[in-house]
């Protein structure tokens, strides 16, 4: 489960990025993030990561509060929290199955089950004639594929996307929003921050929308509002 | 990948910056087995001169061998003395042929007439050799005395002042190399920025993070140590025929390979602890979060 409590953000040039947000969000949601550029929603998940500190306020992720200041396990937690980064955060040096097989390599596991896993997952991802290719060489959807498989390489628990589909054909949208969907579907938290009105729309999921840093709206089966 | 993998990547990519660490760690190392091998041979050659009798009284060639017996005689009612020893000219010829049996052109040209007689004595406390000395001095039968004392303070001296200049020379070089080292690995980490925070972002742990630059220090310092010490073996090897002449009696040279090995083992340790030195601080200095 993921918990804010009154969680405040404001960045260096005074801009609030989260204003009192509180929300809980349980375990196999598929919550959307909605709002306009600058409402705090990239925010959230970098809190959610402990990539930012709050100025006050607490975050509870998996019954751990990750805002304490003497928090040790940092790198436990980005384990068990997959990102799918607006801006790919890629390694441009290495293959697309190097950078797949990341999250796992870090956790020290052995060459060969490194290798299984991520041709299974590679596979799955219908990704398999593109392993061996380089991030520069592949479109757009194919290199959003390439993130959400490195996200859930490591079987996260939870699954942040910051707008997965912002650059995308709707096309190639609503096969990353499948792929999304189906991660949830097998128990991962799926938390997705868009801009994109007709997926939020169609999907009757969970939706919280934010403004200036607050929560203005926050819906069990809700719409994109304008 | 591995974090060695990782390290040989870094490493790879960037030759000539690996080359330049390599280098100022092969001078380094050099330098130190230099050194280090320099104080083993004085300390050893020290060590045969202490042991030698102090002094040494050249006699005349007039003087015989009974009024040699008649000095001796007065250096020991001095009870100052722990062995006096008369060296015949036949008995110095044969120590000079003992010394130089390799070297048939040097036996050719001596004989024993051309040696002198001599008086070897030893004292019991090195306070005594002063009196010794003089009462060697007054006798007419002596040609020279040879003050072994004087040979070992000069020694002392040299040996001293060996050690300070290699240990300035060495703490100078190991400084420079831990500078190079520490600019090469910063580079490299500030080159490696997204790199580095990606990986952080995917559960990397600080530790996974900085040990393929603490391998990479390590590597730098091992490999200039073990080039150092072959360079350093091999000049040794190729000088040990002539310094031979040289040292005889002493018993130094041939230099055996466990001690050379027990070089390596000295000058590998150190390189490798200033390679791990020059890489923390790197990180320290630009991976503070």
């Amino acid at each position: 489960m993921i918990e804010l409590k009154n969680v405040n953000k404001k960045f260096g040039s005074g801009q609030t990025a989260l204003d009192n947000v509180s929300l809980e969000i349980n375990d196999g949601e598929f919550v959307f993030v909605v709002g306009p550029t600058g409402s705090g929603k990239t925010t959230l998940i970098r809190l959610l990561i402990r990539e930012l500190l709050p100025d006050s306020g607490k975050i509870i992720v998996d019954k751990e509060e990750i805002t304490k200041k003497n928090y040790k396990k940092i790198s436990a937690l980005r384990r068990k929290t997959g990102v799918v980064f607006q801006d790919f955060k890629l390694l441009w040096e290495r293959t697309l199955a190097e950078n797949v097989a990341l999250p796992l390599e870090v956790l020290g596991l052995p060459g060969k089950e490194i290798k299984n896993k991520v041709n299974q997952l590679l596979d799955k991802f219908k990704l398999s004639d593109l392993a061996q290719k380089f991030p520069v060489q592949i479109s757009g959807g194919e290199l959003q594929r390439v993130v959400i498989a490195r996200a859930m390489i490591a079987e996260p628990k939870i699954l942040l996307a910051d707008e997965p589909t912002g650059n995308l054909d709707p096309k190639t949208s609503w096969e990353i929003v499948k792929l999304l969907s189906d991660i949830n579907s097998s128990g991962t938290t799926v938390l997705m921050a868009t801009h994109n009105a007709d997926i939020v729309n169609s999907l009757g999921k969970r939706v919280i929308r934010l403004e200036h840093g607050k929560i203005i709206k926050d819906e069990k089966e809700g719409k994109y509002e304008r | 990948m591995g974090r060695l993998q990782i390290t040989w990547q870094h490493i790879r990519r960037s030759p000539y910056q690996a080359l330049a660490a390599i280098l100022v760690m092969l001078l380094t190392t050099f330098v130190a087995c230099v050194f280090l091998m320099l104080a083993f041979g004085s300390e050893k050659i020290l060590s045969y001169f202490e042991s030698r009798p102090q002094v040494t009284a050249f006699l005349k060639d007039s003087t015989t061998k009974d009024q040699a017996g008649g000095i001796m005689q007065k250096l020991e009612e001095t009870n100052k003395t722990a062995s006096v020893k008369y060296i015949s000219k036949e008995d110095a010829l044969n120590i000079y042929k003992q010394q130089n049996k390799n070297d048939p052109l040097l036996l050719e040209m001596v004989s024993a007439s051309i040696l002198p007689a001599s008086i070897e004595v030893s004292a019991k406390e090195i306070g005594d050799l002063n009196s010794l000395s003089d009462i060697l001095k007054k006798e007419t039968g002596v040609d020279e005395v040879v003050f072994q004392k004087d040979v070992v303070d000069t020694l002392v001296r040299w040996t001293t002042a060996l050690r300070t200049i290699g240990v300035v020379f060495i703490a100078f070089l190991a400084a420079m190399a831990t500078l190079v080292i520490l600019t090469i690995i910063g580079m490299r980490i500030s080159s490696r920025k997204e790199e580095i925070e990606i990986m952080r972002l995917v559960g990397a742990s600080s530790w996974y993070i900085r040990w393929p630059f603490i391998f990479e220090g390590m590597f730098y310092g091992a490999m200039g140590a073990v080039f150092a010490w072959a360079l350093s073996y091999g000049l040794l090897y190729y000088a040990t025929p002539h310094l031979s002449i040289f040292l005889s009696g002493i018993g130094i040279l041939p230099v055996s390979p466990i001690l050379m090995l027990e070089l390596l083992g000295v000058v590998l340790t150190g390189a490798l602890l200033v390679g791990i030195f020059a890489s923390t601080i790197a990180l320290w200095r630009y991976l503070k979060n």
